[in-house]
C-alpha cells in the first residue's frame, strides 16, 4: 500500500504543475484547466489524510471541493464566453482595464 | 514492492505526465483530453485509498460534466486566434512551491495505520441506553454502534447526518452558480437582430407589456 507521504508528494507535484500553468499560460481556458488541476491535487491530499486518520471527514470534504469546482468551472467558462464576445480574444493579458 | 505500490507508481507517473501536458499543449482541445486522463488516474488513486464513492463522483462530475463544459466552450470560441504564450519565470515559482511541499512532507513523519480501513466503510447509529455503572447507579448514556457497510453508504450517512447543513448549503451554492452562469453567459440582442427576430422570441416582451397595461388599467 503506498504510504500517505507518497500521496502527498504526488499531490504536491500536481499542485505545482497547476500553479505553473496558471502563471505561464495566457490562454484563459487553459488557465481554468490548471485551476481545476490544483483543486484536484487538494482532493488527493484530503483523501490520503482521510485514509491516514481512518475518518470519513476527508472524503466528505473532497465531495464538497468537487461541488465548488463544478460551480467555479461553470461561472468561469461563462465569463470566458462573455470576454470573448467583448474583446474577441481569450488572452488574459488583454483584459487589463482594472490595471492601474 | 507490493502490487499496490507498482500500480501507484505507474498511475502516478501517468497522472503527473499528463498534467504537465495539460499546461504544455497549445491546442485547448488536447489540453482538455489530457486533463481527462489526469482525472481518471486520480480516480484510480482514490480507489486505492478506500474512497470508492469519491472516485465515482470524480469520474461522473469531472470526466463527465466539467470536461463536456470545457469542450463546449472551446467549440464556441474560435481556436484559430490563440494568444501568444510568454514564459515569465513561472516555472521557477512552481518548482519553489514543489520544493516547499517536499520539504514539509518528510518521510517518516506520517505512519500508515494498518487494518483501519474498515472504519471508512462504517456507519454509526446513536441510541440512548440505560447503563449500569460500576458503583451500582443506572445512567442514561449515548451509545454508538458501528455497522460495516459500503463506502458509498457510509459517505451518504455522513453527508445526511453529520454534514446535513453544509450539504444543503452546497445545493444552494450550485443553484446560485447555475443562475450566475446563465445570466453572465446570456447575450443581449442587437438592434438589427431585434428587428429581424421572429415573433416567438419577442413574445415575452409583449406579454410583459400586456401585464403592465393590465396593471395600469
Amino acid at each position: 500500500m503506498p504510504s500517505t507521504e507518497a500521496y502527498l508528494m504526488l499531490s504536491g507535484t500536481l499542485f505545482a504543475v497547476g500553479l505553473i500553468g496558471v502563471i505561464i499560460r495566457r490562454n484563459m481556458i487553459t488557465v481554468l484547466m490548471a485551476i481545476e488541476l490544483m483543486l484536484n491535487a487538494v482532493n488527493v491530499n484530503l483523501v490520503a489524510f482521510s485514509h491516514q486518520m481512518s475518518s470519513l471527514d476527508g472524503q466528505v470534504f473532497a465531495i464538497f471541493v468537487i461541488t465548488v469546482a463544478a460551480g467555479e468551472a461553470a461561472v468561469g467558462l461563462a465569463i470566458i464566453i462573455q470576454l470573448y464576445r467583448l474583446k474577441s480574444t481569450i488572452n488574459v493579458d488583454e483584459a487589463r482595464e482594472l490595471n492601474g | 514492492m507490493t502490487p499496490a505500490l507498482i500500480v501507484f507508481f505507474i498511475i502516478g507517473t501517468i497522472a503527473v505526465a499528463s498534467s504537465m501536458l495539460v499546461i504544455g499543449m497549445r491546442n485547448p482541445v488536447h489540453s482538455a483530453l489530457f486533463l481527462l486522463l489526469t482525472f481518471l488516474c486520480v480516480a484510480v488513486l482514490f480507489v486505492m485509498k478506500a474512497a470508492e464513492f469519491v472516485a465515482a463522483v470524480q469520474v461522473l462530475v469531472y470526466a463527465g460534466g466539467i470536461m463536456v463544459l470545457f469542450l463546449f466552450v472551446v467549440m464556441l470560441i474560435n481556436v484559430r486566434h490563440l494568444p501568444d504564450e510568454k514564459w515569465k519565470g513561472g516555472f521557477a515559482v512552481g518548482l519553489a512551491v514543489f520544493i516547499l511541499f517536499a520539504s514539509v512532507v518528510r518521510p517518516g513523519v506520517y505512519h500508515d495505520p494498518v487494518g483501519k480501513e474498515e472504519q471508512l466503510r462504517t456507519t454509526y447509529t446513536y441510541r440512548h441506553r440505560r447503563v449500569k455503572m460500576p458503583d451500582g447507579t443506572v445512567q442514561r448514556r449515548l451509545l454508538r454502534r458501528g455497522t460495516v457497510v459500503g463506502n458509498s453508504e457510509a459517505v451518504g450517512m455522513a453527508l445526511y447526518q453529520e454534514y446535513l447543513v453544509p450539504f444543503e448549503v452546497a445545493s444552494l451554492f450550485l443553484l446560485v452558480a447555475m443562475i450566475g452562469a446563465i445570466v453572465i453567459g446570456k447575450r443581449e440582442l442587437t438592434a438589427v437582430e431585434e428587428e429581424t427576430a421572429p415573433d416567438f422570441i419577442l413574445d415575452r416582451v409583449e406579454t410583459e407589456k400586456d401585464v403592465k397595461e393590465a396593471m395600469s388599467a
